[in-house]
């Protein structure tokens, strides 16, 4: 028996926490805070506020006294809404009572999925560039994470031949994540199809994150349990933060087969009992008469996409075509940079921020993200200095080729 | 595409045609062409700049007025309502539905004369009835821009 030497808080932690990587953005984000005068295009949210009416509906219904708890499926009245709104939307059919689960976010459903389904060593596959917390949730839920690398030319899309490429006995689930944070990337039907054949063949569950589903410029938003007989095998994660402008509400859900969401909500009753009963006021405002602002809020986004897209072109950088989400991925290939230092010159010479690829998995090294979510003068702004940069390295490396 | 066209240029009308082609994905010789036309037909009648005068540190006095006037016949309101709109002073002139039938904006550089404008010119005018001017005390929010400053962007600098 040893003896103890006082209180070590580290040796309570377990190795699996321990070893999870800090957030690969976390310096990065100092010296962007350090630094004054900074235009950041590397925030991950709408830069609308919440429309007016939907904050309102959570100020009446405080005022009604509204500050309980709720079913912890969430509130019926709510989930009878996403219910209609999937319906809807995607023509997907889903029992409010039994098969939707109102979260915190649709990071905790992407959570509750994988705990609910994972055993130690089963392999999830996610495709790459992506949200920074797949991985390090799988791990937490005692999976294996595999990264399946996509690429600009692809056009950052999920094919059929490279998911097939990683599945091993061991896959069980596959995240999906289109339209993509960061890239921009979305899946076509044909694409979808190609992979839901893949996902019966090898009897595969998809957790398919459709948070930014309602954010797409090249045709009709599109869910993948809407594919013939993916419906059962895909728990459907989305929320109110990228179309509603809600993220800071934190309201999220899950639709699922009834035997998943009863699992679910398991985990969720007796780690989080409910999400806020305000937040999900507000969500039901947001499907009742919100769908104006979503379109309002689409069509600047794309006006946005648009020019910036041409701007970077214009200066030179290589760059993918974004249909969904607000991001932008284009490559830095051309300034001899990789990600990393061409993030942090950028935000010393120019103070301009965006975030590198690297931080969304190896894959994205040799890209930088920029969200377009913000106003028409930033992004001008930013795009001119962000052009000055890239002159700058340009020349550079001309008069280094010509000295060699 | 000129409902487009107007909808971005009424919010800033700095933006120039090739901005505009880009943001909606059309040619940009087309979008210059259109503004020209929308110019000359009178649609976009003028490039207008939103000041918050009493930022600038210059005074500036406006009222509303409710007028009521007598109809003409033949003529209706137009005649009166071009009488009233040819005064510089003025700055708006509506036809109103309700109690009242023209709602006109007037400025002046101080109460005294916005007050002498009204009961020496406007009210003097035949076929006006009466007059009830509102001055304005502050302005909140005019052609969709709240005058207060506005919160900084709260949002976290960088994030995932």
């Amino acid at each position: 028996m040893t003896i103890a030497h006082g209180f070590e808080a580290h040796r309570f932690i377990t190795p699996v926490v321990k070893n999870l990587p800090p957030s690969g953005i976390r310096r990065f984000f100092e010296l962007v805070a350090s630094t004054r005068g900074v235009i950041s295009l590397g925030v991950g949210e709408p830069d609308f506020v919440t429309p007016w009416h939907i904050r309102e509906a959570c100020v009446q219904s405080l005022e009604r006294g509204y500050t309980m708890y709720t079913s912890n499926y969430g509130l019926p009245e709510l989930r009878g809404a996403i219910a209609d709104y999937l319906a809807w939307r995607f023509g997907l059919t889903y029992d409010p009572m039994k098969q939707i689960l109102v979260t915190i976010g649709a990071s905790e459903a992407v959570d509750l999925a994988l705990r609910t389904v994972l055993n130690p060593g089963d392999e999830v596959l996610i495709p790459e560039p992506c949200y920074v917390s797949y991985q390090p949730i799988t791990k937490l839920a005692g999976g294996v994470p595999v990264p399946i690398p996509t690429v600009m030319t692809d056009n950052f899309a999920l094919t059929a031949a490279r998911l097939e490429h990683y599945i091993t006995p061991r896959s069980k689930v596959l995240i999906l994540c289109f339209p993509n944070n960061p890239t921009g990337a979305v899946l076509s039907r044909e694409e979808m199809q190609a992979i839901a054949r893949l996902v019966e063949k090898y009897n595969l569950l998809v957790i398919s994150d459709e948070i930014y589903a309602e954010l797409r410029y090249d045709g009709q938003p599109l869910s993948f349990a809407s594919l013939p007989g993916m419906q059962e095998r895909t728990i459907l994660v989305s929320g109110f933060s990228k179309a509603f402008a809600m993220t800071g509400w934190r309201v999220g859900y899950v639709a699922a087969h009834p035997d998943f969401l009863a699992a679910m909500v398991k985990i969720h009753q007796y780690t989080i009992l409910c999400a806020p009963v305000m937040g999900q006021m507000a969500a039901l405002e947001a499907l009742r008469s919100g769908r104006q602002d979503v379109e309002r809020m689409v069509e600047q986004y794309d006006q946005r996409r648009r020019l910036v897209y041409s701007r970077l072109l214009e200066m030179g950088l290589d760059c993918f075509e974004p249909r969904g989400a607000f991001y932008i991925f284009p490559s830095v290939a051309a300034t001899g940079l990789d990600s990393a230092t061409f993030a942090e010159e950028l935000l010393k010479e120019e103070k301009v921020a965006v975030v590198p690829g690297t931080a969304f998995g190896a894959s994205g090294e040799g890209f930088i993200r920029c969200s377009y979510a913000a106003s028409l003068a930033d992004l001008t702004e930013a795009m001119n200095r962000m052009e000055r940069f890239v002159a700058r390295r340009l020349t550079f490396n001309q008069r280094a080729v010509a000295q060699v | 595409m000129r409902k487009k066209i107007l909808d971005l240029l009424e919010n800033n009308g700095r933006l120039t045609a090739k901005e505009i082609a880009i943001m909606l994905a059309l040619p940009v010789d087309q979008v210059a062409k259109e503004i020209a036309a929308m110019e000359q037909e009178k649609i976009v009648l003028r490039y207008h700049t939103l000041i918050n005068w009493e930022k600038a540190g210059e005074e500036e006095v406006a009222a509303l007025i409710d007028v009521k006037v007598i109809p003409q016949r033949d003529l209706g309101f137009d005649e009166i309502a071009s009488r009233i709109y040819r005064y510089p002073e003025v700055k708006s002139v509506f036809l109103m539905s309700g109690g009242y039938d023209l709602s006109v904006l007037v400025q002046g550089k101080s109460l005294k004369e916005v007050a002498s404008f009204v009961s020496q010119k406007l009210a003097t005018l035949e076929h006006v009835q009466s007059t009830m001017t509102h001055f304005i005390l502050k302005r909140y929010k005019q052609d969709g821009v709240i005058f207060e400053d506005q919160e900084d962007d709260r949002r976290q600098a960088l994030q995932p």
